[in-house]
């Protein structure tokens, strides 16, 4: 079976279509990303998989549960963490920890293991009885992760969990992520972080409502070998962008970093003509390598080809 | 019906009270000024109403009439003027409430036996304190000429004619009819209510604003187990501020309590259910903080006050005010107050009054959990 699955799934708000006939399956254990911008529909589509809010056409399982008829089973076997940090700011970490032990109503015997557990789990046990206020931001993300985890419950669903951490702390974020992956919970995370998605092990990539693209990070990346990407490093990057507009063999000039990345058909003789032409306009060339392409080439690939589909 | 879940809502809305000392200190001073403050201010009684004289007759039985007034404790006289000028003065500088003009043929009148008039001058610009005192100096001039027309009559007629109907008037309930007593009973309902606005208005539009909605609906918990629960840990201060409400009005303003504890205790309960749920409900309607607190008060406070029958009596308002105030649970809470306290009546007078505050306690938590649940989709 399954943990989680999407059939069609659409949900408008009046006329605009947030999530537009969405199809996919997660298998149990799995990390899976949601990858797009803001507003490419994540968000929503992670609620109504939570049954917080209720399709407008198609249908989706949790846990084998119907989404629209079965909303309390899924909240029973789901661990939620939304977008906007929510747990209790006036409260200790211990008092949002036996508050979240009622609501998923942990058996009596099991609450001081689960409560010792998400302590440990989140570094927190010396500041149990701290004002959860007084956190900074990677120990909030933490304590929120392990109150959703309280009941451990087999789906976990993680809506940009990492939003304004620190990046030291998303790291040892996404390491207990892998933790619970191997002890086979299946996490289903959005994120608009693109070096997030390299730790997924598949990916959807949404964009406005649809998902554009379906796979591991490494059968994303193959996707784009029709192309070949270079590194360009010159003196002047603003004039070479300008130089290099139009020239045959070039699909695409995008800034990246203190660079530019530029996507060709044919490495050789592009970057032959690349040096030629840069040459001729006194633009000197400090670097031109070929380079594997990053999940976020691939992600602006995607949407650009995207975009020339609609016009 | 998760009993678990329940409490575990009803505790974390008890750190969230302890945690804010300073409303919570608000919380429990405010019935103790409100009561202060309106229990003194709100005085009705008209007595001691500053009176001027002006005697044009000058003779032992004009003389006796001023001493009738200055005898009597609902006036004080503030000085026997020769003209009508210093009258006019007195109410345009409201020094005075009242000029009381004695005519030149007030004895000679008396003296024939016949009806004696007495011009009364008053400041109608607050009518009612004005009819009050009309109705005071009018009684009291006509009771005297009748005494002294009995009185001479008796002498001519050699002395048997009984003296004209002598009504004794016996009040009950409030005999010494100080408003206090009335007002009192009625004004810690008024408080219960605005309170328990106060408490909940707020709590689930704060959850929306925060965030922190999202992530409760995304648990189990339903919504009769956290609109219970945030329920009772309001109720308990609520519970509080009745306690202290109610010593205020017995211990400072010397209301008599004549009715059953048990009684006052069981009312209130329920009166504090119906109030917190219909915050809570307010609170569930509005999706910001500010909205829900404005709601909170205009729909608890304006009511409570004015269509209760506290202090403007439901029986004078027209007839639409009236079948309004059927629907104010204040209303019937005043009339549980004011029985147990003056009347000390029991459950065989309130049955009715406890019964529709019980039905609107369930009516308001029925749409209250509705409301919250519409919003899940």
């Amino acid at each position: 079976m399954n943990s989680v699955e999407m059939h069609l799934l659409v949900k408008k708000f009046g006329s605009f279509v947030a999530v537009d006939q969405v199809s996919l399956a997660v298998e149990k254990g799995e990390i899976f990303g949601f990858l797009g911008p803001n507003g490419a529909g994540k968000s929503t589509a992670i609620r109504m998989l939570c049954g917080l809010l209720t399709p407008t056409s198609g249908s989706a399982s949790v846990n084998g549960f119907d989404v629209a008829r079965e909303p309390e089973e899924i909240r029973r076997t789901i661990g939620y963490m939304s977008q906007k940090f929510s747990l209790y700011d006036d409260l200790t970490v211990e008092e949002n920890i036996d508050f979240f032990t009622g609501m998923y109503g942990v058996p009596r015997e099991k609450r001081a293991e689960r409560k010792r557990h998400v302590l440990e789990m989140a570094n927190l046990s010396d500041r149990r009885k701290a004002l959860t206020r007084t956190l900074s931001g990677g120990w909030k993300q933490r304590l929120a992760l392990g109150c959703a985890i309280l009941h451990d419950p087999p789906v976990l669903f993680l809506d940009e969990p990492t939003s304004g951490v620190d990046p030291l702390a998303r790291a040892a974020f996404w390491g207990l992520i892998h933790d619970l992956s191997e002890t086979g919970h299946t996490i289903f995370v959005s994120t608009h972080y693109m070096d997030e998605a390299e730790y997924c092990h598949r990916l959807a990539l949404m964009y406005r409502g649809r998902v554009i693209a379906l796979g591991t990070p490494a059968e994303l990346k193959a996707g784009l070998t029709e192309h070949s990407l270079l590194n360009l490093d010159s003196s002047d990057p603003l004039e070479t962008m300008r130089a290099l507009e139009g020239l045959d063999g070039v699909r695409d000039v995008a800034v990246f970093g203190g660079g530019l990345h530029v996507t060709v058909d044919d490495v050789e003789a592009t970057s032959a003509r690349v040096r030629e032409r840069l040459g001729a306009q006194g633009i000197a060339v400090r670097k031109l390598e070929r380079i594997e392409p990053s999940m976020e080439d691939v992600f602006v690939a995607l949407i650009e080809s995207e975009e020339r589909k609609a016009a | 019906m998760s009993y678990r879940r329940m409490r575990a809502v009803c505790i974390k809305e008890l750190h969230h009270i302890t945690r804010d000392s300073r409303s919570l200190a608000l919380a429990l001073l405010l019935p103790v000024l409100m009561l202060l403050l309106f229990g003194f201010a709100l005085s009705l009684d008209v007595d001691r109403i500053p009176t001027m004289i002006y005697d044009q007759d000058q003779t032992a039985e004009s003389r006796a009439l001023v001493r009738q007034f200055e005898g009597s404790k609902f006036f004080e006289i503030r000085g026997m003027v020769g003209d009508y000028g210093a009258i006019e003065r007195g109410i345009d500088r409201s020094r005075i409430l009242m000029g009381v003009v004695i005519p030149r043929d007030y004895s000679r009148q008396l003296g024939a036996g016949r009806e004696a008039q007495v011009q009364l001058l008053l400041d109608g610009s607050d009518s009612n304190t004005a009819s009050i005192a009309l109705g005071y100096a009018e009684s009291l001039v006509r009771n005297y000429s009748l005494e002294l027309r009995t009185l001479a009559l008796n002498r001519r007629a050699g002395g048997h004619l009984a003296p004209p109907v002598d009504a004794r008037l016996r009040v009950w309930y409030n005999s010494s009819l100080e408003s206090k007593n009335y007002v009192v009973p009625g004004l810690i309902a008024v408080i219960l209510q605005i309170i328990a606005a106060l408490l909940t208005s707020l709590t689930i539009a704060r959850e929306w604003e925060m965030g922190t909605m999202e992530q409760i609906l995304s648990t189990p918990l339903r919504p009769a187990e956290m609109v219970l629960g945030k329920m009772f840990a309001y109720f308990a201060v609520g519970l509080a501020d009745a306690g202290i409400a109610v010593l205020v009005g017995v211990f400072v303003f010397r209301v008599p309590f004549r009715g059953s504890l048990p009684l006052l205790a069981v009312s209130t309960c329920v009166f504090l259910f119906g109030a917190l749920f219909w915050g809570i409900f307010i609170s569930a309607s509005a999706r910001t903080q500010a909205a829900a607190y404005q709601m909170g008060i205009l729909s608890s406070f304006l009511p409570a006050f004015l269509l209760s029958g506290f202090i403007y009596s439901i029986e004078t308002m027209p007839w639409v005010i009236q079948v309004i105030t059927y629907i104010i649970p204040a209303r019937y809470v005043v009339t549980i107050l004011k029985g147990i306290f003056l009347k000390g009546v029991g459950l065989s007078v309130l049955w009715g009054e406890l019964g529709l505050l019980t039905l609107y306690a369930l009516i308001v938590f029925v749409l209250t959990t509705r409301k919250l649940n519409q919003k899940l989709v």
